[in-house]
């Protein structure tokens, strides 16, 4: 399949990124292009114009920044999968990073392109609302941080206002008595969660102190399961305790999206084994950790 | 709107204008003529059309020719050097890893990557590396065997 | 017969040029002035076609026509025809217009095409066609499609029933009477799509001076598609040369003669420059022929000692919207034909219903009636021997035909040629370890792990076939094989043959054949294929055919150019022809070995004919027909083990032994790759694939995101083993291999699941056994 003709920019600064955009109306940013492309081969997407934010320099990368490590927008699967900072100090992200689509899709495929796009299916945004990661955009009016939670508002739609630009995510790095883990049913075909948890866990003398459970791939957007935190927190995590956690996924989603492969129903009883087991996984590397 | 574009395929200097919609793997196929590279889906999941984009497997069908801009790119038909096979379609020929042979050129350059990261992978890490390569004839057996066979042999 | 090069495991000519990226498909063919086609398509699966506006479309820069389905008839374009019309089956073929006239029957349907410079303006301009539909009823069931008050596809079609087609042997209805266990099943066979990894493509160089077309198109079988055209396009076939350049696999989905065939040749002859169609993925899911799609109602009878006495069966075959090339010979003659599997069954009865729908028209796919067959009795068997509680293995042995090596005739009519199923079956319980395996398996259970073990004793029909057969069935044409070799002045050979391989190695394992025959080096012989121009008349790959049956033809050939070499160097050698042996590439005189021609001293001085035997045609060339006396049976004994984790209602294949017996082998290492790939493919139906519609005939599972495929990291090493029973109905002993790992593994992995579940009560799960549904039958069984 082949796009509608579209007017190509490829800018070498931010501003003018953001000039670009305002000037053409209807315009996307293109980065990996692996969420936009396919919708434009389709001709689902037809933006009359892309801007090509590739050879912005600065863009990317991985690098601490004070309690945070900061990850460039343009920054590819891959290289989060890979980082050894990262696998020290957030090991969640890579772990997540690690399984999204294949080997080129990694390769290609970046951090910023893939939340402005806002997928429900996709693995980031679960991820980063359990870490609690901050957005960092850029627009005409500045930049802005804007926290995951309220990044993704609705399908495929973020809180990005015109002419902003996804520049980086930044995630806290995880303290000692820390552990996570991101779990997924994969789709067979396409590799997109079917549905997926996240969970990030606080341990101090064998009591969960703090346990952010997030799932994915149920809703249009990541749902934090904030009933699990009563559940676990104050508590030792054992197998009842995780158990009721988890018990919560169930009642959570009312309006859980289904399709061929896989209905609502099924989905978020999927979620919920998962969030049982990536509790458990977490609950067990911070006992490590 | 035509774009400049200046990308090193196979080691020469390309300089092409192109519409901006021009798919990589159509630049590859149709501007320089160089077929090896297949199409097999519309969705990038098949992987046929995988080349190395400075080193890295990419899917052709899913990245613009304008985006290569600058880039190096090894297609199937820049592997052999001089006539003498890769060491990788060496093994493939030697295991029996193609069959009909449509999806190979994408199998046998991101075998190659898979080897330049990992130089001894085990049985599952081919399998996990491959994912995101379809083939249809070989139930995937002899092509594992081959990437080990390649192993041993680079 | 040099036995080095015949059975061992020679690396493929084939090879270089595809790891080089310098083999050509159809897509890689770039004519000069060549132009594009692009089909508009149908988004409807059931609807009048009030108005076509082209007018936008043709006006747009670079576009050269925008033509109608009315637009190709009037230049005298015809439907495509039906070649497979199944006698005594009141089989109704309605046309089937390469563009639609005034109703769509299937999204996907074609309503007008679009040529220009380009293929991105060539698609810009079909999105510009405007075309008023106005939707009709729709049914996608081919069941519901039978029932009254269903929307009726075809005027003249009651009931939307293509045909109605009965096969019977024995007395069944008397046997299920006296049965002592009937067990009984609703089966859904679901639909596939074959995916071949290259999808389907054809380019028409048509000139108008000569009223000559060339056709490059991915095709399975030149010469049959040749010879439709001529039926359809109105250009006789002397002028029609067909070319299956390298084809990317088939699967059976590139045998049919496809509408995009005879587009491109009208377009060519409407723009008078060549035109190009490629496929894309999404189109070939809803424009390319998908496989199986049954629905089964099936019981069989047996004894209390597990005798297996009938089977009795009724279905229905979806066969889309209209009958495709090969169609109606799928569901019936390789399937019903196949029911009493590799065991005794005296009394066996089934009708087969194919019915029109609203979905893309189903055709061969891999395995084509036999996978539908094998699942429905291998299935059954367990069930029977579930309900006397006896082991799936133990029913298997006490049912087997005995083996036999001068044919055995079965309750449907068919005749095998050889069998030894018990060895087969042996040898993988063997390799299974499988006393040993059960014990794993009920300690596992006591801890609340649910692993399964499965077997498929298969026993199928390839080699196609007899043409007398062909004929008596209604298959428009014949099936047998032909073959030239030709020997150069300077020993080196050629090879011209009808077949058309497409990723299965002929050009390698012919090769083999003529060394090990002739005393030729492999490198020294090349083998041509699938070009109408050049290659003598074949009827193309696909049943398993190329080799049983094409090496016949090929040894035909062999044997005429040995004879002819005797004569030659009866001549060189000053002797007489009886008096001249051959053996190992050297014709020598008896009982004086050391007076000897080779055949590169033969073929040389063929060539040359300087010195030469009176009234003996010069050249060292033959030409062999081969008719073969009856289809052949590879048969052979699949087990898989599975572990279900039935929280999540995932699968994990553990393992999966395969012993698979097609006679003599020319080749082991073709032979286990065919064989691993069929397996993939049948494993693939079992667990994941699944071509779905909505009610409105809207397919689902539309592109390869929603389509899964099997990948790599899904499979354990399949563990493989053959056993060898040849047969004498060709003259190498071969069978087929082509569809055998295809025909078995389904079943097999579908067993396996459902003894991991069968503690938990279930005993039932449609394909694909996706985790839902088998969370769900878990959790039913539970309640």
């Amino acid at each position: 399949m082949y796009s509608e003709s579209f007017e190509y920019f490829r800018p070498k600064t931010l501003a003018e990124a953001s000039a670009l955009l305002k000037k053409h109306r209807g315009a996307r940013v293109l980065a990996g292009g692996h969420s936009l492309l396919p919708a434009m081969k389709f001709r689902l997407a037809t933006p009359k114009a892309l801007v090509d934010i590739g050879a912005i320099k600065g863009l990317s990368g991985i690098a601490a920044k004070g309690k945070a490590i900061g990850i460039g927008a343009t920054t590819v699967h891959a290289e989060v999968a890979a980082s050894k900072l990262l696998q020290r100090s957030c090991p969640l992200l890579p772990e997540t990073a690690a399984q999204i689509g294949d080997v080129q899709v990694r390769n290609r495929g970046t951090i910023g392109g893939s939340i402005a796009h806002a997928d429900p299916a996709a693995d980031y945004p679960t991820a980063l609302v359990a870490l609690g990661a901050t957005v960092v955009v850029r627009g005409p009016r500045g930049e802005r941080k804007i926290p995951a939670e309220d990044f993704f508002v609705d399908l495929f739609t973020t809180a990005l206002k015109p002419g902003e630009i996804v520049t980086a995510v930044l995630v806290p790095v995880s303290g000692k008595g820390t552990g996570a883990a991101y779990l997924k049913h994969p789709h067979p075909a396409s590799r997109y969660a079917v549905a997926a948890a996240a969970a990030v866990v606080d341990v101090a003398n064998g009591v969960c102190s703090r346990a952010s459970l997030v799932i994915g791939g149920v809703s249009a957007t990541p749902v934090r399961v904030l009933k699990a935190q009563d559940a676990l927190v104050g508590k030792k995590p054992d197998a009842a305790s995780i158990g009721a956690a988890a018990a919560q996924v169930e009642a959570l989603v009312p309006d859980p999206m289904g399709d061929v492969y896989a209905s609502g129903e099924f989905r978020v009883h999927l979620a919920s084994v998962l969030a049982k087991r990536a509790l458990a996984a977490a609950f067990e590397r911070a006992k490590k950790g | 709107m035509r774009f400049g574009v200046s990308i090193t395929v196979n080691g020469a200097r390309r300089k092409h204008e192109v519409e901006p919609r021009l798919l990589l793997v159509h630049y590859l196929r149709e501007t320089l003529g160089l077929t090896g590279t297949n199409v097999g889906c519309d969705t990038s999941q098949c992987g046929a059309c995988t080349v190395l984009l400075d080193g890295k497997a990419v899917k052709s069908c899913t990245m613009l020719a304008v985006q290569a801009e600058g880039a190096s790119i090894t297609t199937i038909e820049g592997l052999a050097k001089n006539g003498k096979l890769h060491p990788v379609q060496e093994a493939f020929r030697e295991k029996h890893g193609l069959q009909c042979g449509f999806c190979t050129p994408g199998m046998v350059l991101t075998a190659c990557h898979l080897l330049e990261k990992n130089p001894k992978p085990s049985d599952a890490d081919i399998r996990h590396g491959l994912e995101g390569n379809l083939c249809r004839c070989t139930g995937y057996q002899n092509i594992v065997a081959a990437v080990k066979e390649a192993a041993a042999r680079m | 017969m040099a036995s080095k090069v015949f059975g061992s495991a020679v690396r493929r000519k084939e090879d270089p040029r595809l790891l080089t990226g310098q083999a050509k498909f159809t897509d890689d063919f770039t004519l000069p002035h060549m132009a594009h086609l692009a089909v508009v398509r149908s988004p409807y699966a059931h609807a009048r076609v009030k108005a076509i506006r082209t007018k936008k479309a043709a006006a747009m820069d670079g576009v050269l026509g925008v033509f109608t389905g009315k637009d190709m008839k009037d230049a005298g374009f015809g439907p495509i025809p039906c070649a497979w019309v199944v006698p005594g089956s009141n089989a109704k073929t309605p046309p089937y217009p390469p563009i639609a006239l005034d109703v769509v029957r299937y999204v996907g349907n074609a309503v007008a095409i679009v040529v220009a410079t380009d293929r991105y303006v060539a698609r810009d301009a079909a999105e510009a066609v405007e075309v008023d539909y106005e939707p009709l009823p729709v049914v996608v069931d081919a069941k519901k499609a039978t029932e009254k008050g269903r929307p009726q596809l075809h005027a003249d079609v009651p009931n939307n029933l293509a045909f109605t087609w009965t096969v019977a042997g024995g007395d069944v209805d008397a046997a299920f009477k006296a049965a002592d266990v009937v067990v009984s099943e609703r089966i859904v066979n679901q639909r596939l799509i074959p995916n071949a990894m290259e999808a389907r493509a054809a380019l028409a160089d048509y000139r108008s001076a000569t009223g000559e077309v060339t056709l490059w198109v991915t095709s399975q079988n030149p010469h049959i598609v040749r010879f439709l055209l001529s039926l359809d396009t109105g250009i006789p076939e002397q002028k029609i040369r067909v070319i299956a350049p390298e084809v990317g696999g088939g699967f059976g989905s590139k045998i049919p003669h496809y509408p995009e065939d005879t587009m491109v040749i009208f377009a060519s002859k409407q723009c008078g420059c060549p035109v190009k169609w490629t496929e894309t993925r999404s189109e070939n899911y809803r424009g390319t022929i998908h496989g199986r799609d049954h629905i089964q109602d099936v019981e069989m009878a047996a004894k209390k000692d597990g005798t297996i006495t009938g089977l009795r069966a009724t279905v229905w075959a979806n066969m889309g919207a209209y009958l495709s090339t090969a169609s109606t010979g799928i569901p019936t003659i390789l399937h019903g034909l196949m029911l009493s599997g590799a065991y005794d069954i005296k009394n066996i009865r089934e009708v087969v219903h194919g019915v029109f729908t609203n979905t893309t028209p189903t055709d061969a796919y891999r395995g084509a009636g036999r996978p539908e067959a094998t699942f429905m009795v291998e299935r059954l068997v367990d069930l029977v021997a579930a309900k006397l509680k006896m082991d799936p293995v133990e029913i298997r042995k006490k049912n087997f035909i005995p083996p036999f090596t001068d044919g055995h005739a079965v309750a449907t009519g068919l005749t095998y040629d050889s069998g030894n199923y018990i060895a087969a079956l042996e040898k993988a319980l063997q390799i299974l370890d499988y006393k040993a395996l059960r014990a794993k398996q009920a300690d596992l259970r006591k801890k609340g792990e649910h692993i399964g073990v499965g077997f498929c004793t298969y026993a199928e029909i390839c080699g196609l076939g007899p043409s007398k057969v062909a004929g008596a069935v209604g298959f428009g044409g014949g099936l047998w094989e032909s073959a030239i070799v030709r020997f150069h002045p300077s020993g080196k050979v050629n090879v011209f043959v009808g077949i058309s391989p497409h990723g299965q190695g002929e050009e390698t394992t012919f090769a083999q054949i003529v060394s090990s025959e002739l005393g030729v080096p492999v490198e020294d012989v090349e083998v041509f294929h699938g070009d109408t121009g050049q290659t003598p008349m074949g009827w193309g790959s696909y049943g398993s055919r190329s080799t049983p049956v094409g090496s016949g033809a090929l040894m035909g050939a062999i044997v005429k150019i040995r004879d002819k070499a005797k004569i030659v160097a009866a001549h060189l050698l000053e002797a007489s022809v009886d008096d001249v042996v051959y053996g190992d590439g050297k014709f020598s005189i008896k009982g004086a070995p050391s007076k000897a021609k080779t055949i590169q001293d033969i073929a040389l001085m063929a060539n040359v004919a300087w010195n030469y035997p009176a009234g003996v045609e010069p050249g060292l060339e033959a030409s062999a027909f081969f008719d073969p006396s009856n289809f052949v049976y590879p048969f052979g004994a699949h087990a898989a083990v599975v572990r279900v984790d039935v929280e999540t209602g995932e699968i994990r294949l553990e393992r999966y032994v395969a012993v698979d017996d097609c006679g003599r082998v020319i080749n082991p290492m073709i032979v286990e790759g065919q064989i691993h790939g069929g397996v993939v493919q049948g494993i693939g139906q079992a667990l994941w694939e699944g071509a779905a519609y909505d009610d409105a005939g809207q397919l689902l599972t539309g592109t390869m995101m929603d389509y899964a495929l099997p990948k790599a990291d899904a499979f354990p090493t399949f563990e493989l083993a053959m056993t060898e029973t040849p047969t004498k109905v060709n003259p190498l002993g071969v069978k087929g291999i082509g569809e055998t790992g295809t025909i078995a593994s389904t079943a097999a992995v579908y067993n396996a699941v459902m003894d991991a579940l069968a503690p938990l009560g279930v005993s039932k799960v449609d394909m694909p056994l996706t985790p839902e549904r088998v969370w769900r039958a878990v959790r039913d069984a539970r309640r």
